[in-house]
C-alpha cells in the first residue's frame, strides 16, 4: 500500500477541499492497519468521490481511497445474487451483471459511484416508489469496525443495528469491504420509456403521483426558471424494462448490448461559471422544448435512460471555480406543498439551477441516517455564487418546518443546528457509534461539519 | 468546517479587540447562527465587553489571554484555541499605528512598531501555519495595509513594518495551499477606527464594517488578496510606480 501523501481532496461539487493522508488499501490486511494506525484525526473511505460535498474528505487524517479494492468476486445466475467488493464501481458491475441477464435493482443518475458509496448513503433511483433504496437488496456486508476486526452482518442478525447503521451511515461506522447483492433478471439492457410534456408544475406532481401505481420507474425534470404561468413545467418520464419482444427487431439478436465506456471529459475550470443566468435559462427552455408535445413511448438504453450525464466526465468542472452545491429534499406527501414553494423560491431568488429532479420515494430502511421517506424528493444544482447561502437556508427552514430532510450524500452547507430535527434517529446513531467507534476512530469533514462526531445526541439549538 | 458556501463555523480573531476583527466577527456570526468565536486578546475591560456584544449575536465566545509582544504566547494560544476544536478561519487583526515622527527617532517606539506589525504577525503565522497542517484546512486572514503598497514619508516605519507582513503572509499562502490552507491579504485603505482617531480621514477612507464585508465575501470567493474599497487598487498600483521626486510632491 502506498505510504499516504497529503492529497486535496473535493466532493463532485468542487467546494471546501481539505487535504488528508490518503492510501490506496488493496485488501482487508491493508484496510485494518490503516484503521488500527489511524491517528487523531481519524481515518474514512471513499469511493469514487461522487457524493457532492464533504462526506468522503477527511481533513488532516487518513482516507482510504477504495477504488483499487475491487472485482466480482462470485455471481449466482440462478440465485440472482452476485458478490462485489466494495470498491468496484456500479458501471464495472453492471456490464458483468447485463452479459448474464441482470441488472442491479436500484441505479442512481451515475454509474460512477462504487458499491461501498451506494451503500454508506443508501443510494435511490427512478424505481424508489416500489424498489426502495440500495441497502434494501444488500444480503450482507463485510464491515472492518474500529478495531481492526471484520464483521459479516446481515439485515437480520447478528447485529442488525450495525448493519442498518452501516447503510446510510457515511463511513462512520467501518469500512465496507465487501457485500453481497441481490439482483434482478432482465429480458434485454434497455428501457421502455414514455416522456409527457406539463405546463405546470401542478401537472407534473399529478402525473407522478398516477405513476405511482403504473410505472416501474418515474421522474420529473422541470424548469425552475420560468415564473407565473409556466412555473415548474416540466417533462415527466416514466418506464419499465424492455422485454425481448419490445425492442427493435433488428436489436433482439444482443439484448444485452451496452456501450463502450467512454465518455468526452470538460477538460479545464472555467475561470467563472458557465452555469449562469442565460444559459441556465437557455438550457431550462431547450430541455423543455426537446421533450415531445404530446405523450411518445420508445426504447432507450438503461445506460442513457439512468445515468443520461455519465457521457459527460467531469461536468461538474462547467460551474467555474467556486463549485456547485446540490440540495435535494424530502418531503412527507402531506406536505406536498414545501414543492411550488421551494419551486417559487428559487425561480424568483434569481439563483439558477439546470437539473431538476422530482420524484416520489416510498417507504424508506430501518436505517437511522437514511435518506428517504414517503413523500417527495427534489433536487437542485446550484452554481456557488454571492448570496446562496441566504436562499438554502430560506429552502431549509420550508422544509424543516413540513419534518422533511436534506440528503447527507449531497448536502455541503446543511447548518448543524439542523440535523437533529431532520434526522430524528440521530439519537441511535450516535449510540450506535458510541458502542462500535468509541474512540471516534471514523471521521468526515461532514461528520465535522455536521456535528456527528460529538458523542452527545442532545446538542444546544440556536434560534 | 467551513461550508459550501464560505462559511465558518469557529473563528480565531488573534487582537480579539479589534474593531475590524470584531467587524468580521459580527459579519460572520449573521450569516452562522452558533458562530464559534475565540477571542485572543490582553485581558481587560475591552475583551469582556467584545465577548459580551459576540455572545449577544448568538456565537459561542471562548477567551484567551494572549500578547502579541509575548514571543511564546503565538503557539500556546493557537493550541488552546484548537482543543475546542477546528478552527476554521483566523483573523490576525492587531497591530499598532505608534507616532510617526518618534517611531523614525526613538528606537523603543520603532522596535515596539515593528515588533507588533511584523516579528508577532510572523509569529503567529508560524503558529497558525502548524494548525493548518494538522487539520488539514483553515483560512489565514491578514489585515494587512495599502501602506504596505509604497510606504510614504508620512509614516514610513508603520509602512514598512506592513510591507514585511504583508509579504510573509502572501508567501504564507503559497506554503500552505498544498496543504489545505488558505490566506487571504486584506489591504485596506483609511479606516475610521480608533487606531485612526483625531487624523483627517483620507480620500476613500471606510469604516470596519466595510473592510468585513470584504473579508467574508473575500473568504467566500476565495480570493487571496482584496483592497478595501476596491479602487485603492488602480490607485495604489499606478502610485507604486510613480517616480520619487514625483511621489514625493504629492500630497499624501
Ligand atoms: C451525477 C450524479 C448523480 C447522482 N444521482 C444520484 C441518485 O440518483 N440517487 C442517489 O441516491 N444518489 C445520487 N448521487 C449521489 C451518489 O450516488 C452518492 O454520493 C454515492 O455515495 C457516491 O458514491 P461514491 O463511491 O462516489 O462515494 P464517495 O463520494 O467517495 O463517498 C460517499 C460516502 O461513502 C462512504 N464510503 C465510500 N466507500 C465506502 C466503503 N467502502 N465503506 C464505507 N464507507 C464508504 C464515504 O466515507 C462517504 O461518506 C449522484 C451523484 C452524481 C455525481
Amino acid at each position: 500500500m502506498s505510504p499516504g501523501s497529503p492529497t486535496a481532496l473535493h466532493g463532485w461539487g468542487r467546494t471546501s477541499p481539505s487535504v488528508a493522508s490518503v492510501r490506496t488499501p488493496t485488501g482487508a490486511v491493508e484496510v485494518a492497519e490503516a484503521v488500527r494506525g489511524a491517528g487523531d484525526r481519524g481515518v474514512l473511505a471513499r469511493g469514487l468521490g461522487r457524493s457532492y460535498g464533504d462526506p468522503a474528505q477527511n481533513a488532516g487524517g487518513t482516507v482510504l481511497d477504495m477504488t483499487r479494492h475491487r472485482g466480482v468476486r462470485r455471481l449466482d445466475v440462478d440465485a440472482a445474487v452476485v458478490e462485489v467488493e466494495a470498491g468496484t464501481s456500479l458501471d464495472e458491475l453492471l456490464r458483468v451483471l447485463l452479459g448474464v441477464g441482470l441488472t442491479l435493482p436500484v441505479q442512481p443518475g451515475t454509474r460512477q459511484v462504487s458499491v461501498g458509496g451506494a451503500v454508506a448513503a443508501d443510494v435511490h433511483g427512478k424505481n424508489h416508489h416500489v424498489a426502495g433504496s440500495f441497502g434494501a437488496h444488500v444480503r450482507w456486508l463485510d464491515l472492518l469496525t474500529a478495531d481492526g476486526e471484520v464483521q459479516r452482518l446481515r439485515p437480520d442478525g447478528p447485529d442488525p443495528e450495525l448493519f442498518w447503521g452501516t447503510v446510510g451511515g457515511m463511513g462512520l461506522t467501518g469500512v465496507v469491504l465487501r457485500a453481497e447483492l441481490s439482483v434482478r433478471r432482465v429480458e434485454t439492457s434497455s428501457v421502455v420509456v414514455t416522456s409527457e410534456r406539463h405546463g405546470d408544475l401542478g401537472e407534473v406532481m399529478d402525473a407522478l403521483t398516477r405513476l405511482d401505481h403504473e410505472a416501474e420507474y418515474s421522474v420529473a425534470w422541470f424548469d425552475s426558471i420560468s415564473r407565473g404561468r409556466g412555473s415548474g413545467r416540466g417533462v415527466v418520464l416514466s418506464g419499465h424494462d424492455a422485454r425481448l419482444e419490445e425492442l427493435p427487431e433488428a436489436d433482439r439478436g444482443a439484448p444485452y448490448a451496452v456501450p463502450p465506456p467512454r465518455s468526452v471529459a470538460v477538460p479545464l475550470v472555467p475561470p467563472a461559471s458557465l452555469v449562469n443566468r442565460l444559459s441556465g435559462r437557455a438550457f431550462n427552455e431547450l430541455w423543455f422544448r426537446r421533450a415531445p408535445r404530446h405523450p411518445t413511448t420508445g426504447v432507450e438504453h438503461a445506460f442513457g435512460f439512468f445515468q443520461p450525464l455519465d457521457g459527460v466526465a467531469s461536468w461538474n468542472r462547467l460551474y467555474g471555480p467556486r463549485g456547485l452545491a446540490q440540495y435535494q429534499l424530502a418531503v412527507p406527501h402531506d406536505a406536498a406543498a414545501v414543492v411550488p414553494a421551494v419551486v417559487a423560491a428559487v425561480a424568483a431568488s434569481g439563483h439558477v439551477s439546470c437539473l431538476n429532479v422530482l420524484k416520489r420515494f416510498g417507504p424508506g430502511t430501518p436505517s437511522p441516517l437514511s435518506f428517504p421517506l414517503p413523500g417527495w424528493t427534489l433536487a437542485l444544482d446550484l452554481p456557488v455564487a454571492a448570496g446562496l447561502a441566504g436562499l438554502l437556508d430560506r429552502l431549509d427552514a420550508m422544509v424543516l418546518e413540513a419534518g422533511g430532510r436534506v440528503y447527507l450524500a449531497k448536502d455541503s452547507r446543511t447548518p448543524a443546528h439542523h440535523l437533529a430535527a431532520m434526522y430524528p434517529d440521530l439519537p441511535r446513531f450516535a449510540a450506535l457509534r458510541r458502542r462500535v467507534d468509541p474512540e471516534g476512530r471514523f471521521a468526515s469533514d461532514l461528520a465535522r461539519r455536521l456535528g456527528l462526531l460529538t458523542p452527545t445526541p442532545a446538542r444546544e439549538a440556536y434560534p | 468546517m467551513m461550508d459550501a458556501t464560505g462559511r465558518p463555523q469557529s473563528l480565531l480573531l488573534l487582537g480579539g479587540t479589534s474593531e475590524i476583527g470584531l467587524a468580521v466577527a459580527d459579519a460572520w456570526a449573521e450569516q452562522a447562527p452558533g458562530l464559534r468565536v475565540v477571542l485572543a486578546a490582553r485581558p481587560g475591560e475591552r475583551r469582556d465587553a467584545a465577548a459580551a456584544r459576540l455572545e449577544g449575536r448568538g456565537c459561542r465566545v471562548e477567551v484567551h489571554d494572549f500578547d502579541a509582544l509575548d514571543d511564546g504566547a503565538h503557539v500556546r494560544v493557537v493550541e488552546k484555541a484548537r482543543a475546542g476544536g477546528d478552527v476554521d478561519v483566523a483573523v490576525v487583526a492587531y497591530g499598532v499605528l505608534g507616532d510617526p515622527e518618534r517611531a523614525w527617532q526613538d528606537p523603543e517606539e520603532a522596535g515596539r512598531i515593528a515588533r507588533t506589525n511584523y516579528t508577532a504577525p510572523v509569529l503567529s503565522g508560524v503558529a497558525l501555519a502548524a494548525m493548518v497542517r494538522a487539520q488539514g484546512h483553515g483560512v489565514v486572514v491578514a489585515l494587512s495595509s495599502v501602506a504596505s503598497e509604497r510606504p510614504r514619508r508620512s509614516n514610513f516605519v508603520y509602512g514598512s513594518s506592513k510591507a514585511g507582513m504583508d509579504a510573509f503572509y502572501t508567501g504564507l499562502g503559497e506554503a500552505l495551499r498544498p496543504l489545505g490552507g488558505r490566506v487571504l491579504v486584506v489591504r485596506p485603505g483609511f479606516v475610521r477606527s480608533r487606531m485612526t482617531e483625531g487624523l483627517d480621514a483620507a480620500p476613500l477612507a471606510v469604516g470596519p464594517d466595510e473592510v468585513a464585508r470584504a473579508v467574508v465575501d473575500g473568504v467566500a470567493a476565495g480570493r487571496e488578496q482584496v483592497w478595501v474599497p476596491r479602487p485603492l487598487r488602480p490607485v495604489m498600483s499606478t502610485l507604486r510606480h510613480l517616480p520619487r521626486p514625483v511621489f514625493r510632491r504629492l500630497p499624501l
